[in-house]
């Protein structure tokens, strides 16, 4: 039961990563309609932002927080300059600009600062506590009480107020929404920049655990995909329950279920993405949407 | 006084030119009707106003040139646009395709009250007020798609084919209201509408376009007395 409990928390704290990354790709296409597929390779950019600051003596918090700052102009950058040119366009253009996005990205990373693995230090304490009788560290806790946060924030930002209001307006209908005179190129900009700075949190939780190096997110991103078709890609919370469960259920089948094992767990989320979308094609949560992937 | 002036105004699609030389103009307070069969640039001249097209000639609005502005630099100037289609916020409920309609707008007890009169004007909408516009029926959405217009308390309405696809007793009924609402607030009013008779309930005068440029114009009085105009607009 303890084990049982250990490995439900920490697949909590995995899939929390996930749901982050998840996150920011539903609020990229809540915006936009378009898949970023660098959105992965822009959160390791932005741990490296992070790992920068921390190397000039800032403290951990500060360095992310202020990651997440520049991750966000990152973002808004990246709409602006490249993205605006294909938006209305032909979504596959946009699209195959995501991907070498990912490569550029990526490249960058490991142009600037090397292919080696590099300690990235945790926000939380490496301590652990006791619950029902299960040794359950802090990281993990911490990492999935943030992406709770998180979502609560998001929740309150596009329910609760005026540019949450603008920002979905713009993603349902951009031209009519600039008759009511939403400034839509801005809100495109920060939708970008809002899903960026996600990612800054996802590569600032995930880097301690799995070390800093340019493809530390590549699992991630494919996992955070996946959840992201299992949730319904309209769906915040969708994405952040799917990526839960794809981070429990490869926890919990690579011990319970013995020709799994740790080789095989890549292929948990992909056996239940099948399963759901031969039920459920928009996913769990999502009404249906034509995705053009 | 003239509140809206178009002179010889082109447009384009890409490469290919729709309009040919569009003029016409909105006095202050009045409601000017844009006739012509299908394809003839009816909306294109609209989203020439809008500056959602790339156009050409002159587009005075109040004194000032919005030729080559952007359509929410031309919704913060006063002009409020109902589109082709009527541009509902599908996935939003009915009070928040409101709000944004109010986007603009910082007097909070004003827009409030504004909302009410809506509900007034549109007593369907207060009982869908909470549920999501794409549940609403066609004549309901475009109530909401005027309704939503009005509530950035514009100074002149750009509405196109507010009757599409309705039945006519509806259509009669959003077209009632619109009237209603232009005598009660004094908005300006360019209409575009294929129903000549329909349009002729509401405008003081109009323009009828051929292929992208005026080919008529008048009061309503006088164009209802042209034969052509019977033959073509008010089935006979
Ligand atoms: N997005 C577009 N791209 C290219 N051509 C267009 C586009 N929209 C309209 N056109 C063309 O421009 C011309 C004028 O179209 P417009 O929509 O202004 O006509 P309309 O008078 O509003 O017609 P309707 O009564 O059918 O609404 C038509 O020949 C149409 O085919
Ligand atoms: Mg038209």
């Amino acid at each position: 039961m303890d084990t049982f409990i250990q490995l439900v928390i920490d697949g909590l704290a995995l899939g929390s990563v996930y749901a982050a990354l998840a996150l920011a790709i539903v609020l990229v296409n809540q915006s936009t309609g378009l898949i970023n597929f660098s959105q992965g390779a822009m959160a390791v950019l932005s741990a490296y932002f992070a790992y920068v600051l921390i190397g000039w003596g800032f403290p951990t918090i500060l360095a992310i927080l202020g990651s997440i700052v520049v991750s966000f102009l990152l973002g808004a950058i990246v709409e602006r300059l490249l993205i605006r040119r294909f938006e209305g366009g032909d979504p596959d253009t946009a699209v195959v600009v995501t991907i070498g996005l990912l490569t550029l990205f990526t490249g960058i990373a490991g142009w600037i600062w090397g292919y080696n693995n590099r300690q990235f230090p945790s926000l939380f304490p490496l301590e652990t506590v006791d619950i029902l009788g299960a040794v359950v560290s802090v990281r993990s806790i911490g990492t999935t009480l943030t992406i709770v946060g998180i979502m609560v924030v998001l929740q309150l930002l596009f329910q609760g107020t005026k540019l949450g209001l603008a920002l979905r307006a713009v993603a349902i209908n951009p031209s009519s929404a600039a008759y009511s005179g939403l400034p839509v190129g801005r809100l495109l900009m920060i939708g970008w920049g809002l899903a960026a700075a996600l990612g800054a949190v996802a590569g600032a939780l995930v880097a301690p655990a799995l070390t800093l190096t340019p493809g530390m997110m590549d699992t991630a991103l494919v996992y955070a995909l996946a959840a992201v078709i299992i949730g319904g890609l309209n769906s915040p919370l969708g994405a952040v329950v799917a990526a839960w469960g794809i981070g429990v259920l490869e926890n919990l089948a690579a011990v319970y279920v013995p020709f799994i094992g740790y080789d095989l767990k890549i292929a948990v989320p992909f056996i239940i993405l099948f399963v759901v979308l031969l039920v459920r094609p928009q996913g769990l949560f999502g009404r249906k949407v034509v995705v053009r992937v | 006084m003239t509140l809206l002036e178009l002179d010889n105004v082109t447009a384009w699609y890409g490469p290919v030119q729709v309009l040919d030389g569009v003029s016409l103009s909105v006095p202050d307070n009045g409601a000017v009707g844009i006739l012509g069969a299908n394809g003839a640039g009816k909306t294109t001249t609209l989203r020439a106003i809008s500056g959602a097209v790339r156009t050409g000639g002159r587009i005075t609005y109040d004194g000032r040139d919005i030729r080559g502005l952007h359509p929410e630099q031309v919704a913060k100037l006063g002009i409020a646009h109902v589109p082709e289609g009527r541009g509902t916020l599908g996935q939003l409920t009915v009070r928040e395709n409101l709000r944004v309609g109010a986007y603009l707008r910082k007097d909070r007890k004003a827009v409030a009250e504004d909302l009410d009169y809506c509900l007034e004007l549109f007593p369907n909408l207060k009982d869908r007020i909470s549920s999501s516009a794409s549940a609403l029926s066609g004549g309901e959405q475009q109530m909401l798609a005027v309704a939503r217009a009005f509530m950035a308390r514009p100074r002149l309405l750009l509405l196109d084919e507010a009757s599409l696809g309705l039945a006519p007793s509806t259509a009669k009924a959003v077209y009632e209201a619109i009237r209603r609402l232009r005598l009660e607030s004094g908005i300006a009013m360019l209409i575009v509408e294929q129903n000549a008779n329909l349009a002729f309930t509401l405008v003081d005068s109009a323009i009828v376009l051929e292929t992208g440029r005026n080919v008529l114009s008048g009061s309503s009085a006088e164009l209802k007395g042209m034969d052509e105009i019977r033959r073509a607009y008010l089935g006979g």
